[in-house]
């Protein structure tokens, strides 16, 4: 197992590689941060081992976002900023979410704090979130067409 | 939601909207609450009234352009905003900013953490009644919106932080304009405790309201001053340093009764806590040295240079034609706005432009924690409790 130049990214893949082998598909690297690519199918299972495995301890979902890679397919990655605050460290977990099926497993009941976090996800590239206790639109109008933040939706807007 | 018609004798609910426009609801945001008289059985927050499409028009410009965008999120503290998207633009092309630009980006958003605290606690204590202590908050602003102004042009929208450093060198007489201003800043909070902190009237409105437990507020993913007022002593600044926070000298305020006056002893602490940076910073800023890093290609040359050089005229020409082109890959970055983890996410596809670029907004992930705060309590209660979260619409919606 390589070491890894942020350390504690190290005992995160391997706990969770421990706990399960087919847990991390990827480990990406880039300016110091490390980033879990995790399979779609165990994306909350995984989740909730960050935030109860006593050795990782990731009790802060800091952020959830999505980037649109159309046209390379799968088409939406989705990227988790997890913050574990008594041992200050961050990591980032990802999966990819493809054009024919945009859903993936709501986080909601592993952190309650994903909840706008994922409407908003929802909302802009259309990704429907199972499991959601409440999945609408958040920012834009009940009744707005369209999925404003795809690549392929116009930064003017269509009329 | 909305129950109507009723025998005679049972409780009927009614539904009410406050806001978008609302003096008490700082700016454009329509809770919907449903009340039994004056008690609120349940609250939902209906935002977008102000979303403007910033991330979005951040993929069509170049990386140095959509820092004027950044200002206008969080206008309340638009130099935070330039940090994080700078610091993470940086992160992607893995450029170093020299100490002293560093110690200016410092020193400038704690003016700014002041002045966001000071529009906080004025609109506060208007909402709960205390009207003087508006203007008094007002008339400190002033002198820092008039720094900001020497410094930048600008008072507020200043787009002053810039990939690499700092916009423009520090004006003549900076150094005694910043001193005047924290020398004669900790009296003027100290006026603002007289009139508030002992106050019966002020205890009373925010004692014992909105509170909630620090693993509800961890799991909402709650941040900022509304976390730090349940003890969990988690700030960007001290836990994950960026721009030289290390070399600095200052406290974490918390409380542990997570309560709205908890948390508004808290943000007056965290007055107190920036003066003694911004003291600090005045000390370590040399009168002279660089504003920006060395980055051919990447950080435009100085005018002067520009039209004596051919190279750096050609350098100029590329920057504001083209752009810069940072390699493929993603950076998150983290700082400690007013309000909390204010985060920028930029996704590069090593083109001039940015593929994505997210804003994690403080305000935002804060206002979820609303309903469970406000749910069973008054109305009154509910406009403490907007105003001790303390958002920013531009913001919440962007």
């Amino acid at each position: 197992m390589t070491q890894l130049a942020n350390a504690d990214a190290s005992v995160v893949v391997e706990q969770l590689r421990s706990w399960k082998a087919d847990a991390v598909t990827q480990v990406v690297e880039h300016r110091g941060q490390t980033t879990i690519v995790v399979p779609r199918g165990l994306l909350r299972a995984v989740a909730q081992q960050c935030r109860d495995n006593p050795e990782l301890k990731f009790n802060l979902l800091s952020d959830a976002t999505c980037v649109d890679r159309f046209p390379v397919e799968p088409r939406f990655e989705l990227n988790y900023s997890l913050v574990s605050i008594p041992r200050q460290t961050r990591i980032r977990l990802r999966t990819a979410v493809s054009a024919q099926q945009p859903t993936i497993e709501s986080l909601v009941p592993v952190w309650p704090g994903a909840n706008w976090l994922e409407r908003e996800i929802f909302d802009l590239f259309g990704i429907r979130f199972e499991g959601h206790p409440d999945l609408r639109r958040i920012l834009l109008p009940d009744a707005f067409e369209g999925f404003p933040l795809r690549r392929d939706f116009p930064v003017e807007g269509k009329r | 939601m909305t129950t109507v018609e009723s025998a005679i004798g049972t409780t009927k609910t009614m539904v009410l909207n406050m806001g978008p426009q609302h003096p008490s609801t700082h700016g454009v945001l329509r809770v919907l609450l449903e009340l039994d008289g004056e008690n609120v059985m349940s609250a939902v927050p209906d935002l977008g009234y102000l979303h403007t499409g910033i991330e979005k028009s951040c993929e069509d410009k170049t990386y140095s352009q959509a820092i004027t965008l950044t200002d206008r999120m969080d206008y309340l503290n638009p130099l935070g905003n330039n940090l994080v998207y700078c610091l993470a633009v940086e992160k992607l092309l893995n450029l170093e900013v020299p100490k002293r630009a560093q110690y200016i980006r410092v020193m400038m958003v704690e003016l700014q953490r002041i002045s966001s605290h000071l529009v906080w606690l004025g609109t506060h204590a208007l909402d709960m009644g205390a009207m003087s202590v508006m203007l008094y908050c007002f008339r400190e602003r002033e002198e820092i919106l008039k720094i900001f102004e020497r410094f930048a042009g600008q008072r507020m929208m200043t787009s002053y932080i810039r990939i690499g450093g700092v916009a423009l060198q520090p004006p003549t007489g900076w150094r005694d304009q910043v001193k005047r201003f924290v020398d004669m800043m900790p009296a003027r909070v100290d006026e603002y405790e007289a009139l508030l902190t002992e106050n019966r009237i002020w205890q009373g409105r925010l004692k014992g309201v909105g509170y909630l437990p620090p693993e509800t507020l961890v799991a909402y993913s709650t941040t900022g001053p509304g976390l730090r007022a349940s003890g969990v002593a988690f700030d960007n600044r001290k836990a994950f340093p960026y721009s030289s926070y290390e070399e600095f000298d200052f406290e974490v305020p918390t409380r542990t009764e997570s309560d709205c006056y908890a948390r508004y002893l808290v943000r007056v602490a965290e007055i107190r806590e920036s003066i003694k940076i911004v003291r600090q910073a005045v000390d370590k800023i040399t009168d002279e040295g660089p504003i920006k890093s060395e980055a051919p290609g990447i950080i435009p040359p100085e005018r002067e240079k520009m039209k004596t050089e051919m190279e750096a005229l050609i350098y100029h020409f590329k920057i504001f034609t083209e752009g810069f082109s940072p390699p493929p890959g993603e950076a998150y970055v983290a700082v400690e706005s007013p309000r909390g983890e204010l985060g920028c996410f930029i996704a590069s596809d090593g083109s001039p432009k940015p593929l994505r670029v997210h804003f994690r907004s403080p305000s935002f992930v804060n206002l979820q924690a609303l309903p469970r705060m406000v749910e069973g309590q008054l109305i009154a209660d509910t406009v403490a409790c907007i105003g001790t979260i303390d958002i920013v619409l531009g913001e919440v919606d962007r």
